[in-house]
């Protein structure tokens, strides 16, 4: 394409990669596309885990006290005649949690689409620092084997919940899991380390390797989210290391942080986790709100609405998050002046969240919709996301707390956000970055098919959640029908379940058009959704190195229905026009 | 050239800068790392000092538990290492690539990068070594991450004397004090390292030269962030 080929001699130089063996090409890579798509494999592999985990406790809270289907290849320590002990069932959400916040959803919006996209939006060869690049992603795999493990040491998985509470988990005696809340300890300091190798990277790429002309305001918002999202990871991960090397340090060296009978304060591990906890929030939902932007406007047809607010919102987002960490806490003994600050604090950041959702919904109105299937999950998350901020608020407010803290309720609410958001976005960007990876498309009958299906088991599943917590039933319970109060409920509990069944029998769907496309999709052509980003200037899959001379950008990502675009009703970032003039390049530093 | 006519040059970077901030990746990303264990050490040090003062009893007396002179002369040898680190810096940004160089008119021979590199890795490890020591020695008395230990020396001590040697907060005096200081020991022991990584592969091939010399100003962020850090550490476990 003649309208790349505008070369500048200088920093970037030219990219030469001489071919390569299997081992180095496809395992060892330093090519970042290869290590988004290394970290797509291992992390839908995690979704699967914490699925499956997820549907043996659909099992246990619809059917409590029946013999599980297939809970038979269970060892005796999990299931008994094929019931599911009230020990497995704890390890079982811990666990789920644990494999979905670490090392599904994060892996998968920051691991996959940072990597994948970052150096191809930004106009650039590489990330900055390949090597730290390639590292980031073994240790990821790395920290995840080491959680894996928990299942298959003596006394089985960690059992203290994902967020790890103190002194539950500080202590062996009390939860009966003596190696594998070890394991837990060492994963996440491994894993905070991956994601901070990576963070680094994704930071000094976007703001070192920018191609010419991609100024800051002519970046796409997903490449704004995941930069705002790095900085996060940068900051909020090593507290969490900090902590959980505490708390490794109380399992194994005797020390006792989080032991109150030993002077140390178990409200100390709620601060530093949250403190991590609620910026990991915004990681898990800002990449997947800047690819939704970017799959609307494409969608629509139009120029992203209100481009500047969405970036101001995504950093008013990030910046608040790190002052509303006590809102998890409002139930742990504080003070109620305290709860009240965060309170206010948790409320303010629904205003940039709506200017968000607001914004959407203006890209999209009057435009020229085109639902294909990212475009589709894309809306999906807008609505999901919409009614999950919504019950947010609900348990932003102390009062209203009170009653819902700690019951189905807050499941529910996570889940609209987790799944709901962050899980429709990825649907919505697998499906739409699917042909720059692999070189196919995915097929379009089946993904509307698993969209539809999966929306609405989605909301069967979830929604009733809302009404059970409500209605007092607390999570984490192992059987809620030896609580008289909650008997009358358990027909809306199988409901769940059997909806629950479903939702994940439907994602069958999705992992066959996965797997079939990438050997039998249609070959997909240069730029198939018709779409504005320097990703589409290059071929299907982009070679290692990606641009053979630093391309030049020349306008914003979302020039949609343009007047200059002719007949056309886009105008990619590396067109040049012949009214446009070259981008000045950086200037040389100066003494050379 | 010399250090009275460098200083309008100050600002120029070691290596032709990357075109977005110039400041070429290496060091942006350093700083980035650093920012990232600033909130390590934050999450030590916050806790730390939640710790403390949330203890109903008070903390051990300076000087009761932990040998602050031994000490003190460990901190002199970090900030050494850290002026020789700087000395590298200047050294390799004048060219001097050498060890040491005669000077005409001068007793003193001019040092240049790979002596105070030299210098600054065996300040460092030597830093590593006295804390090992250090570690031994208490760890002999009886001080350990649980509090002091049974039937030892401190043990008695603290019975005779509960307010010098805090015997309410042994526990949590033994947890934050091993953690944070065995933290910052391993930051330094990374750097030795790295530093020393950097010796055989760079600094003795004559790789550095006044044109580029990244390696160089790169693990001096870092050294200096691990003194700086030390400097705090020092104050908030030993002196107060």
């Amino acid at each position: 394409m003649t309208s790349v080929a505008h070369a500048r001699p200088g920093a970037h130089g030219e990219a030469h990669h001489a071919p390569m063996s299997f081992w180095r090409k496809y395992i060892f890579s330093t090519d970042h596309k290869i290590i988004g798509i290394q970290f797509l494999f291992v992390s839908l592999f995690f979704l699967l885990v914490g699925g499956l985990l997820a549907m043996q406790i659909r099992w246990q809270l619809g059917f409590p006290g029946k013999p599980m289907p297939g809970g038979g290849i269970l060892p005796e320590s999990m299931v008994s005649g094929g019931v599911i002990l009230p020990e497995y069932y704890i390890q079982l959400v811990t666990m789920h949690g644990t494999f979905m916040v670490f090392f599904a959803i994060m892996p998968l919006l920051v691991g996959v689409y940072a990597n994948f996209l970052i150096p191809l939006k930004v106009g650039a060869h590489d990330m900055a620092f390949p090597r730290i690049n390639m590292w980031s992603f073994w240790l990821a795999l790395l920290a995840g084997l080491i959680m894996l493990a928990g299942f298959f040491v003596p006394d089985g998985a960690p059992r203290a919940g994902w967020t790890m509470y103190a002194p539950l988990s500080a202590r062996p005696d009390l939860s009966g899991a003596t190696i594998s809340q070890k394991l837990w300890s060492i994963s996440i300091v491994v894993l905070g380390l991956s994601s901070v190798m990576g963070s680094v990277n994704y930071i000094t790429t976007i703001i070192n390797h920018r191609a010419p002309g991609m100024y800051w305001f002519r970046m796409p918002l997903s490449v704004w989210a995941l930069f705002i999202t790095a900085i996060l990871a940068v900051l909020a991960l090593p507290v969490l290391q900090g902590a959980a090397i505490m708390l490794l340090f109380d399992q194994t060296i005797g020390t006792h942080f989080f032991d109150p009978v030993a002077g140390g304060q178990a409200l100390l591990w709620q601060h530093l986790f949250w403190f991590f906890g609620h910026p990991e929030v915004y990681i898990l939902i800002l990449p997947a709100m800047g690819m939704v932007s970017d799959i609307i406007a494409n969608g629509s047809r139009k120029p992203i609405f209100g481009y500047h607010s969405m970036v101001f919102a995504i950093i008013g987002i990030a910046f608040l998050g790190w002052l509303v960490w006590g809102h998890h806490m409002f139930m742990s003994g504080m003070n109620p002046t305290l709860g009240s600050t965060f309170m206010v604090s948790t409320l303010l950041i629904a205003v940039p969240s709506a200017v968000k959702v607001f914004n959407w919904l203006g890209t999209m109105w009057r435009g020229n919709l085109r639902f294909h299937v990212p475009m589709l999950n894309a809306i999906g998350f807008v609505s999901m996301f919409t009614i999950g901020g919504l019950s947010g608020i609900f348990m932003a407010a102390t009062p209203v707390d009170i009653p819902l803290h700690d019951t189905q309720f807050i499941v529910a609410h996570i889940h609209y956000v987790l799944f709901g958001g962050s899980l429709f976005a990825l649907f919505a960007a697998i499906t739409y970055w699917y042909p720059k990876m692999f070189g196919r498309m995915m097929n379009e009958g089946i993904g509307k098919a698993h969209f539809f299906l999966t929306f609405i088991f989605y909301n069967m599943t979830f929604f009733p959640m809302h009404i059970i917590g409500m209605g007092g039933q607390m999570r984490r319970i192992y059987d809620p029908t030896i609580y008289d109060f909650l008997k009358p409920q358990q027909p809306l509990n199988v409901f769940i379940s059997y909806s629950a069944f479903a939702l994940f029998a439907v994602q069958i769907l999705f992992a066959f058009n996965f797997l079939w496309s990438l050997k039998f999709g249609k070959k997909a052509p240069q730029n198939p959704w018709d779409d504005n980003g320097m990703e589409w200037s290059l071929p299907n899959p982009a070679p290692h190195g990606n641009w053979d001379r630093t391309p030049n950008v020349y306008r914003g990502p979302y020039e949609f229905s343009a007047p200059e675009a002719g007949n056309a009703d886009f105008l990619p970032q590396y067109v040049k026009l012949p009214t446009d003039r070259d981008p000045v390049p950086a200037p040389a530093p100066a003494g050379h | 050239m010399t250090h009275a006519t460098q200083t309008l040059d100050q600002m120029r970077p070691p290596f032709p800068a990357e075109a977005g901030s110039g400041v070429y990746s290496n060091k942006l990303g350093m700083w980035v790392f650093l920012a990232s264990d600033v909130m390590f050490f934050t999450a030590l040090i916050g806790s730390y000092i939640i710790l403390r003062f949330g203890m109903p009893s008070a903390w051990a007396r300076p000087g009761g538990v932990l040998n602050v002179p031994l000490t003190g002369v460990n901190t002199f040898l970090l900030i050494c290492s850290s002026v020789s680190m700087v000395k590298a810096y200047a050294a390799i940004a004048d060219g001097k690539k050498y060890f040491l160089r005669k000077v005409p008119g001068k007793t003193l021979q001019d040092g240049g990068l790979k002596f105070w590199l030299l210098v600054t890795i065996i300040c460092g490890a030597g830093f590593v070594g006295v804390q090992l020591v250090e570690y031994i020695k208490l760890v002999g008395e009886g001080f350990t991450p649980a509090g002091y230990r049974e039937g030892s020396l401190l043990a008695e001590h603290a019975l005779a004397d509960p307010v010098k040697y805090g015997a309410g907060v042994a526990g949590m005096y033994g947890s934050t004090f091993f953690t944070m200081t065995g933290f910052h020991g391993f930051h330094v022991t990374c750097g030795v390292i790295s530093m020393l990584y950097l010796y055989f592969t760079k600094v003795l091939p004559e790789k550095y030269s006044a044109q580029d010399y990244r390696g160089i100003e790169v693990i001096g962020l870092y050294w200096h962030f691990v003194d700086l850090v030390w400097i705090i550490l020092f104050t908030i476990v030993y002196l107060i």
